[in-house]
């Protein structure tokens, strides 16, 4: 390890220490905030290790999610809720993978289209699941498990999150992932079996939405097919992490701050004209902000340095 | 034979919803996912000639039809020909148009929401039996059918017979190969789409004769319309009329004998399988 | 009055902003929150249900002059709106910001079964009252054990489930129809939820299902099922269905003639906009929920509800919302914003609403309208867990 990463090392750890305080300030309202960022940034970063390489687009995060989240419902009362979660991942990692190996082969548009279905198709796999076999009264995931427990629980996936993309961009298998994101043939000569790469990586950002999903079900309290199952988290995850930058670990959670903020103040300060805002802000990022707030950063970093180069 | 009927009722009422998208999508390349709320836009029109008009809900058209084309127009020039010129290739297109008419569909629903109000908007007209070989069906179905014959008629013969249609039919093959005979790409790119928004719009007409709808539901339609595009193929006006069709079949079949629950379900495994052994469309070409 | 209430809310937002002004003249206005759908699959049912009646006891409220509180002082009340978008997260999110940033007195209960259930530890957590008007679930016990401050008003599952069946078997037993049912529902917890609490009970009431069939929320087509329906030869229908599928069975059943004696659909039944579609051959329908319509209050309330918000209140949970609201109002007089003694009040206290006299037993009221008819252009409730009023059920006779 040199010098520079054990110093980020400290750094991010003191970071985390700060933000696992947040519930200590006993301010419901930033707490509830802290939950969305700690969320999304999961959803997001994960996204962002899958997407970023492969440059898929993938809008199954619902799917995955919603898995989870159904995964609790039907467990709660059975099983010890820890062991809910890290079924919930199971669950995710997969879905993840029987969805990767039949689709991981569609380019482009195709994939997209697919993931985006797929949230409904398991929608309704569970809903006639949930009508005909199981009979159960309304899922509800009625727990003692506090709001601050699900911003902790979060935060912990999180870290876990970045640990698990900083050793991959670390490993063979980053390295793979990199060659292919700039020319699959290439990859293909090299003997990298591109499909495999791409899996494994689709499946550790199912898994994680899995946990997610799982981690937000108490919250929840109600789960219905059209709650879990909902497309516009897909998009929100998709927006954010290209906001903030995908070719960076920390790129999405650049995305997910300011995003998560912004869509709040819209909520707060225009109530009658919610939808229509987010609408526009949504707009504004895509057509101003193409390559992201890193991509910002970075290109304008560049042209200083040139700048100091050619002085 | 009941079920035959039944399910091409339903795949006309698909083609309605379908075909402006393949328009938009086979033509200007763009995966426009707030084409179902121009379908609700449309259907809110009708729904205001006969409730406050008390005229038949058709007559709608006559305003909806020319509006729905100059307001798509205006949408490509402004909105998207930007997004078509940034683009350095054809998959970066297809995701910044998906994210950015994802964020269109919001700002709409939330101008139609100012304009329309929240509530369902639902009436009734042509509700009556109409006897096909002697089993009753919907007579405004019947009539929503008739009026997808119509249309998909009407564009299939603009399309084949015509030389803009031709112009339409070389920038959906190739845009780059079109500019080299003369064609004005971005003219027939606006063109189709703003085609596409005023056939979706139609479609909204007809439909609100039997569906119930309000100002969020949108999205509803632009899933089922994203599906029957990319199982008809791309740029292909034929295939998603086919697809269509096949789509209603097979949801009536699963609803009546097998099970009404699982209509949905089976759609997507359908346009799964289609993915899957057909990546291209049922009728689409082979991209290189 | 939607501009009315955006721009009441800007300049309170503004207002608070800045400054907090004092009590220039009168008393300082009672500040309540309100957040439900605006937008998302829940919103057309909240603009029929929800919406109009809060701005309706705005206005009530205020144009008497304000609350009267304890003190003889008149309070205005004022509201802030929030757009959950169907979502719950959201829903938490606006209520955590209506207590802690916009420092409400009192938030009204959410909209929907889900939405509220949702909200409920984040309403107890903040020590808010939770009048939950369009709950309906049969975890009451449960919920209410766990959250103090839930109040629901709208009943059980199985008491709407059980009804249905007692007003079918009555029809049964007077030998106006015959024990075969046909039963659809819509495939979302609401639906699912009141098939699988209706089937033991139908059968136990010496019902035949001879059709059971489910289908997804948001078929386009639902000619197949009413098909199926049909040809199972049913005595009676019942469908546990969602407003866009109730529209679209009942036109499907009218053009396939489907001729039963008893036909029943769940939610929207009781939408006027139900009776606006169909006309005259709604007469008969039997639908979720139902209103005592001859009570004074009740005319009262149905008129003030079209003159101020311009459109008419529906038979069920329109004045169920309202009253839940004068609850509210009715305990703040009494004890005044101490929010932990409103809930104590509203626990205890009965309460002269238009749906009657209310008193919350375990938190709940077990006295509700669980099955409406629509007889001559209105939707009268018709079986109810224990209120007077109940018209007579008639058979329903053709289309």
């Amino acid at each position: 390890m040199t010098a520079r990463e054990t110093r980020t090392l400290i750094l991010v750890v003191v970071a985390f220490a700060l933000l696992a305080c947040l519930p200590l300030l006993r301010h419901g309202y930033l707490l509830s905030l802290g939950v969305d960022i700690a969320m999304y940034t999961v959803l997001a970063t994960s996204w962002a290790l899958f997407s970023g390489p492969t440059h898929y687009i993938s809008l199954a995060t619902a799917a995955f999610y919603g898995i989870g989240a159904y995964v609790v419902a039907a467990g709660i009362g059975t099983l010890p809720y820890p062991a809910l979660v890290a079924l919930a991942g199971l669950a995710g990692a997969v879905a993840a993978a029987l969805v990767g190996l039949a689709t991981l082969r569609l380019s482009g548009v195709y994939f997209v289209i697919f993931t985006l279905g797929l949230a409904e198709l398991v929608r309704q796999i569970v809903t006639w699941v949930q009508n005909n076999f199981t009979g159960s009264r309304g899922m509800y995931v009625l727990t003692s498990i506090t709001e601050r427990m699900i911003y902790w629980e979060l935060l912990a996936l999180a870290a876990a999150v970045f640990f698990i993309g900083w050793r991959v961009a670390r490993s063979r298998l980053g390295f793979a992932l990199r060659i292919i994101g700039n020319d699959e043939t290439v990859a293909a000569h090299l003997g990298i079996n591109s499909a495999a790469c791409k899996l494994a990586l689709f499946v550790i950002s199912g898994a994680f939405a899995g946990m997610v999903g799982a981690i937000m079900a108490p919250r929840l309290s109600y789960i219905e097919p059209s709650i879990a199952f909902t497309s516009e988290l897909s998009f929100q995850v998709v927006i954010m992490a290209l906001l903030g930058g995908v070719h960076r670990l920390w790129g999405p959670l650049v995305g997910v701050i300011p995003f998560t903020i912004l869509w709040e103040v819209i909520a707060a300060r225009f109530p009658t004209q919610t939808v229509l805002l987010l609408g526009i802000a949504f707009l504004l990022i895509v057509y101003l902000i193409p390559n992201g707030v890193v991509g910002r950063i970075e290109s304008a970093l560049r042209a200083a340095q040139r700048r100091v180069s050619h002085a | 034979m009941d079920i035959l009927i039944t399910g091409l009722l339903l795949g006309a009422t698909y083609s309605l919803i379908a075909i402006g998208l393949s328009l938009q999508y086979g033509v200007a390349r763009i995966m426009n996912l707030a084409n179902g709320e121009m379908l609700v836009a449309g259907a809110f029109g009708a729904f205001w000639v006969f409730t406050a008009q008390t005229l038949s809900p058709f007559t709608a058209a006559l305003f909806v039809v020319p509006g729905a084309f100059a307001l798509n127009w205006l949408i490509y020039r402004v909105l998207l020909r930007p997004l078509v010129r940034r683009a350095k290739s054809r998959g970066m297109l297809e995701v910044e148009t998906i994210l950015a008419t994802f964020g269109m569909s919001f700002a709409f629903v939330g101008i139609m929401l100012l304009v329309f109000g929240g509530s369902y908007f639902t009436y009734s007209y042509l509700a009556e039996p109409y006897r096909i070989l002697g089993s009753p069906y919907g007579l405004n179905r019947v009539v929503a059918s008739a009026v997808a014959v119509v249309i998909c008629g009407l564009l299939y013969w603009g399309v084949h017979g015509t030389r803009t249609g031709m112009a339409i039919r070389a920038v959906a093959v190739d845009p780059a190969a079109a500019s080299l005979v003369a064609i004005d790409v971005p003219r027939v790119s606006a063109l189709s789409f703003a085609l596409g928004g005023a056939v979706t719009a139609a479609g909204g007409i007809v439909l609100s004769t039997f569906l119930t709808m309000d100002a969020s539901i949108g999205v509803v339609f632009t899933m089922k319309a994203l599906i029957i595009v990319i199982m008809g193929g791309v740029g292909d006006v034929r295939g998603a009329i086919i697809a269509s069709l096949i789509l209603g079949l097979a949801e009536t079949v699963v609803a009546s004998l097998i099970d009404p629950g699982l209509t949905l379900a089976a759609a997507y495994l359908l346009f799964l399988l289609v993915l899957l052994f057909r990546p291209e469309g049922l009728f689409g070409r082979r991209q290189s | 009055m939607k501009r009315r209430t955006a721009l009441k809310v800007a300049a309170s937002a503004a207002l608070t902003s800045v400054l907090t002004i004092g009590s220039a003249y009168g008393a300082e206005p009672i500040r309540f929150g309100a957040v439900a759908p605006k937008t998302g699959a829940l919103a057309a049912g909240a603009a029929i249900t929800h919406w109009p009646n809060i701005q309706l006891w705005v206005h009530q409220v205020n144009e008497r002059g304000g609350l009267r509180m304890k003190d003889g002082s008149r309070r205005k009340v004022e509201i802030i709106e929030y757009d959950d978008r169907t979502n719950p997260g959201e829903t938490i999110k606006a209520v955590e910001r209506l207590a802690t940033q916009d420092k409400v007195d009192f938030i009204v209960a959410p909209y929907s079964t889900g939405l509220n259930v949702a909200a409920a530890p984040v309403f107890a957590k903040l020590g808010y009252p939770q009048v939950a008007a369009t709950a309906i679930t049969d975890k009451i016990p449960e919920l209410t054990q766990r959250y103090p401050s839930i109040f629901f008003a709208l009943g059980s599952t199985t008491a709407l489930a059980s009804s249905v069946a007692d007003v079918l078997a009555k029809m049964k037993a007077e030998g106006k129809i015959g024990n075969r049912i046909a039963m659809v529902n819509v495939a979302d917890a609401f639906g699912i939820e009141l098939a699988e609490a209706s089937r033991p009970i139908f059968v136990k009431a010496g019902f035949e299902i001879v059709f059971n069939r489910s289908y997804p929320l948001g078929t386009q087509d639902l000619s197949p099922i009413v098909k199926g329906a049909k040809a199972s030869n049913p005595d009676a229908f019942v469908a546990w269905s969602y407003p866009p599928d109730t529209f679209a069975l009942t036109e499907q059943s009218k053009i396939e003639g489907l001729n039963v004696k008893a036909y029943y659909t769940a939610v929207a039944t009781a939408f006027p906009a139900y009776g606006g579609k169909f006309g005259k051959s709604v007469e008969g329908h039997l639908g979720a929920g139902g209103v005592n319509t001859d009570t004074a209050e009740m005319k009262a309330y149905f008129a003030a509800h079209q003159k101020v918000t311009g459109k008419p209140a529906d038979y069920w949970a329109s004045a169920v919302t309202y009253a839940s609201l004068q609850v509210l109002e009715q305990s703040i007089e009494a004890v005044g914003t101490d929010r932990k003694a409103v809930i104590e009040h509203i626990s205890k206290s009965t309460f002269q609403t238009v749906m009657g006299p209310w008193k919350f037993v375990n938190q709940s009221i077990d006295k509700v309208w669980t099955v409406g008819q629509w007889q001559g252009g209105v939707f009268h409730g018709v079986a109810s867990t224990g209120l007077p009023g109940a018209k007579p059920v008639i058979v329903k006779t053709g289309w």
